[in-house]
């Protein structure tokens, strides 16, 4: 149980050739730039396709030899480096966005359910404020908030965060930190964080890989 | 003397709406996906634009002539002719104008950041959605820009539409042809005004446009 990635996928440089397992926390995946991280995100994601391999979560198979689970049916959270908050949406809408892709959301009475948690989860992330103001127009903490809200207001069952913190200035980074680290008790979802810095390695990991060259060291 | 006017605008209008249909369809088709051939449709989408309107026009007529192999097709199955009507006005207009508008709306889209659409992905949308809620929102300033290019193009044409349509006075004559033909008989207080039109009509545009750009540009996070 947990999750299963064995990813293989050439690049121009090197091959990706990883195999992990993990049960529950945060797996650090630890590497200068250029080791191939972001690549096994993109393909236990979706966004890529691996040449060979294997990933699960749980017994649920999103990628093998025979099976190929489109990325918008994974059901996995990903916060993109530089947040990628969509710039012609407010807060809202940007926290909305994945709610109202669910199928359930076409429910009228699951509808309300699911408004209520995004409105739960602005409140707990503290962006309720925020829910009338575009991305151009807060700061970099809070969009950091508000991209962690977007990705995992879907209930997602894998969170994929890729240098989540590098886009930050040093003092903002330190409130950040604090925050970040009592979401992750309360969040309870499989986290796999990829960062250059270990500073934030020692912080966050509850297990912990090195990467370099596309090969886990 | 303001059929012209009349007609020209109804014919820039809806061959400006052929156009966007057009446009934005090939270019997001030939930037987002790997179609065979995307340097070869590219270059005959441009074409137009680089060719003489002269030689369009002619090209043009050879196709939806009486004998060629679409203007043949549509009067004996349909009755229509297009020769020598505001249709042709049309066809050489929205011919003429497609290039300008399919490099605005590839621009466009080949200035969104691809990773607003990775995102959008793993939210769980679909091509279609994220076309709709992304790409296309965050593209729209460059494709009103090249709306606004592509109808001052189309209401300022001339030569194809000269060779395909002709100019006859209360059918075809646009206004650029009606400047011509009352400069060539000798009737400039007639071509005055259509130029002071002409002029002051493309001027609002581009100040319209301009400003709204100007209020319009997403900052990007």
């Amino acid at each position: 149980m947990g999750m299963y990635f064995k990813i293989k996928k050439k690049l121009a440089q090197f091959q990706t050739d990883v195999e992990y397992s993990f049960d529950k926390g945060v797996l650090v995946i630890q590497g200068e730039s250029g080791a191939g991280k972001t690549t096994v995100l993109n393909c236990i994601s979706g966004l890529k396709t691996p040449d060979e391999g294997e990933i699960r979560i749980d017994d649920m198979v999103l990628f093998n030899e025979k099976t190929n689970i489109p990325v918008k049916n994974r059901r996995i959270g990903y916060l993109f480096q530089d947040y990628a908050l969509f710039p012609n949406m407010t807060v809202e809408k940007n926290i909305l966005y994945g709610i109202k892709n669910k199928p359930e959301y076409r429910d009228r009475a699951k509808r309300k359910e699911l408004l209520d948690y995004a409105g739960y989860m602005m409140e707990t992330f503290r962006i309720s404020h925020l829910k009338k103001r575009y991305p151009a127009n807060i700061s970099g903490g809070e969009k950091q908030r508000v991209a962690l809200a977007r990705a995992i207001v879907t209930r997602p069952r894998l969170l994929l965060l890729d240098e989540p913190f590098s886009a930050l200035d040093a003092r903002t980074k330190e409130t950040v930190y604090e925050e970040f680290f009592s979401f992750k008790a309360s969040l309870g979802i499989p986290t796999i964080l990829i960062t250059h810095d270990p500073r934030e390695s020692e912080l966050f990991a509850d297990d912990r890989i090195v990467m370099k060259d596309g090969k886990i060291m | 003397m303001f059929a012209p006017v009349i007609l020209s605008i109804k014919v820039a209008a809806i061959a400006t709406i052929f156009a966007f249909i057009l446009g934005v369809f090939f270019a997001h088709l030939l930037t987002s996906r790997n179609i065979p051939g995307t340097s070869i449709w590219e270059t005959i989408l441009i074409l137009p634009m680089v060719l003489p309107p002269s030689i369009v026009g002619y090209l043009l007529l050879k196709v939806f002539g009486k004998r060629g192999p679409i203007g043949a097709f549509l009067l004996d199955t349909f009755g229509i002719q297009v020769v020598f009507t505001w249709i042709a006005c049309v066809i050489a207009a929205c011919v003429v104008a497609l290039p300008l508008m399919y490099q605005g709306a590839k621009a466009a889209f080949q200035s969104v950041d691809e990773t607003y659409c990775l995102a959008a992905r793993t939210l769980g949308s679909s091509e279609w959605k994220i076309f709709w809620t992304v790409k296309f929102p965050l593209a729209r300033p460059g494709i009103i820009s090249g709306i606004v290019l592509t109808f001052a193009r189309a209401i300022g044409e001339f030569g194809a539409t000269l060779m395909l349509a002709g100019n006859i006075e209360g059918k075809t004559q646009t206004i650029p042809t009606a400047i011509y033909y009352a400069v060539a008989t000798g009737k400039e207080d007639e071509a005055d005004v259509l130029v002071l039109i002409m002029t002051l009509f493309s001027f609002f545009m581009i100040f319209i446009l301009n400003t709204w750009l100007k209020k319009k540009n997403y900052k990007v996070s």
